[in-house]
């Protein structure tokens, strides 16, 4: 009999892949393969923290946005995170859904499902920055509208990785350097295992 | 000895040839007159181009993300529409200027038109003047646009927030790339929604 999935699962979606390269970084890599590196990257410390870990794709596959949102969907995730790389800004932006906020109800629309987890979403990316900013990562928040985001029904985070810059603003490391994503992508772990045991916590304290 | 009737013919011809002489010269003393009559109606002076008017830019930074607003005087037409086309040139020509803080090619042309419609569901609303501006930008401009996801969403953003900060009642807004609905701008921001232009408002810096 197999194992019943683990409770407490995070959605990963490398943007992009197969036909839709995404951006080129200055190093020649394209969008698709940065975003599947980090991807990897993160499943794997996430994982050796206890926390099940699905992918929405983990090769160089042509997924739509609505396969992404399906695959978030069905796993009834705990938090989603939307990972891309830009050459442009500096540091992690962290964009959630700029749908407006809804009850959460049995039957929602699509394309604007996110509207029920729009709080969630947005104390997601409140844990998200608090980690990243103690890492003296800059970051920059916003709101978007990212089809498959605005289809997920979960807490879901857009996080985009731009080069890092001095005080001057050349680029001290570009979002394909190893260890620049390593960083980003261990305090992004340590983020997630954070809001794992708050939402415990909320748990706990429930009647 | 010429003929009685010859000489008669003669004096008539000469006549004939006087009096048609006379009014050839008539008519081309009156086409000379039109002439000159017609040099007399075209302008002299230079037509009036729009007057100087202060124009509002939500100008974005790539590297805070944010919107900030700047005050621009230039000629703007009455027309609405045209307005609304000359003042997203001035934005985009900001843009693709070396050094820009949101770096973008293509300048004013990248805008082909902006249409302003009744916005749905205005009648009921607080502005019942309220107005759908649809934002027909071209295949260039969406081509050669930087592909990230801040980069994409600050350029609509500052479409949308110029668009209001000149016409009031501009309420939402749609993108066209081409007359043609494009599901997103570079690979991030959709396209096919419609955004209103409430949301597109003057940030703050960035997170330190």
């Amino acid at each position: 009999m197999p194992a019943p999935p683990p409770r407490y699962v995070i959605v990963l979606d490398a943007a992009h892949g197969g036909d839709d390269p995404g951006g080129r970084l200055a190093s020649g890599q394209q969008e698709k393969a940065t975003t599947l590196v980090l991807s990897v990257r993160l499943r794997s410390l996430l994982s050796a923290r206890g926390i099940g870990v699905i992918t929405t794709r983990e090769s160089d596959a042509t997924l739509d946005p609505d396969r992404r949102a399906a695959i978030a969907n069905h796993a009834r995730a705990a938090a989603c995170l939307s990972l891309h790389a830009t050459e442009s800004g500096s540091g992690v932006h962290l964009y959630t859904s700029s749908l407006n906020p809804a009850p959460v109800t049995h039957f929602v629309a699509w394309k604007t499902a996110q509207a029920g987890w729009i709080t969630r979403s947005l104390a997601l990316s409140g844990a998200l920055n608090s980690a990243l900013q103690h890492d003296s990562i800059t970051v920059t928040l916003g709101r978007t509208s990212l089809i498959a985001i605005d289809s997920m029904t979960c807490p879901a985070v857009a996080i985009e990785i731009a080069p890092e810059r001095g005080p001057d603003g050349k680029v001290t490391a570009e979002p394909d350097d190893p260890e620049y994503q390593a960083r980003i992508a261990s305090t992004l772990a340590a983020a997630i295992l954070a809001w794992r045991s708050d939402a415990n916590r909320t748990e706990a304290r429930l009647p | 000895m010429i003929p009685r009737y010859q000489k008669i013919l003669f004096f008539v011809l000469l006549v004939a040839a006087l009096v048609m002489g006379a009014v050839l010269w008539h008519l081309r003393q009156r086409a000379h007159q039109r002439l000159l009559a017609g040099e007399d109606s075209a302008p002299t002076k230079a037509p009036l181009v729009a007057p100087d008017e202060q124009a509002t830019l939500l100008v974005a930074n790539d590297a805070d993300g944010s919107l900030t607003v700047q005050a621009r005087s230039l000629p703007l037409p009455a027309d609405p529409g045209a307005r609304a086309r000359v003042v997203l040139g001035e934005l985009l020509d900001l843009y693709s200027q070396p050094g820009a803080a949101h770096p973008v090619s293509g300048g004013a042309a990248s805008v082909a038109q902006v249409f302003l419609l009744p916005a749905q569901g205005a009648k009921d609303s607080a502005d019942p003047d309220a107005q759908l501006a649809v934002v027909n930008l071209t295949a260039p401009f969406a081509a050669s646009h930087p592909s990230g996801l801040e980069t994409e969403t600050l350029t609509v953003l500052s479409i949308c927030g110029t668009l209001r900060a000149n016409l009031p009642h501009v309420s939402q807004v749609r993108f066209l790339v081409d007359g043609q609905q494009r599901p997103n701008l570079a690979g991030h921001a959709d396209l096919t929604r419609t955004y209103l232009t409430a949301d597109a408002v003057p940030t703050g810096g960035p997170t330190p």
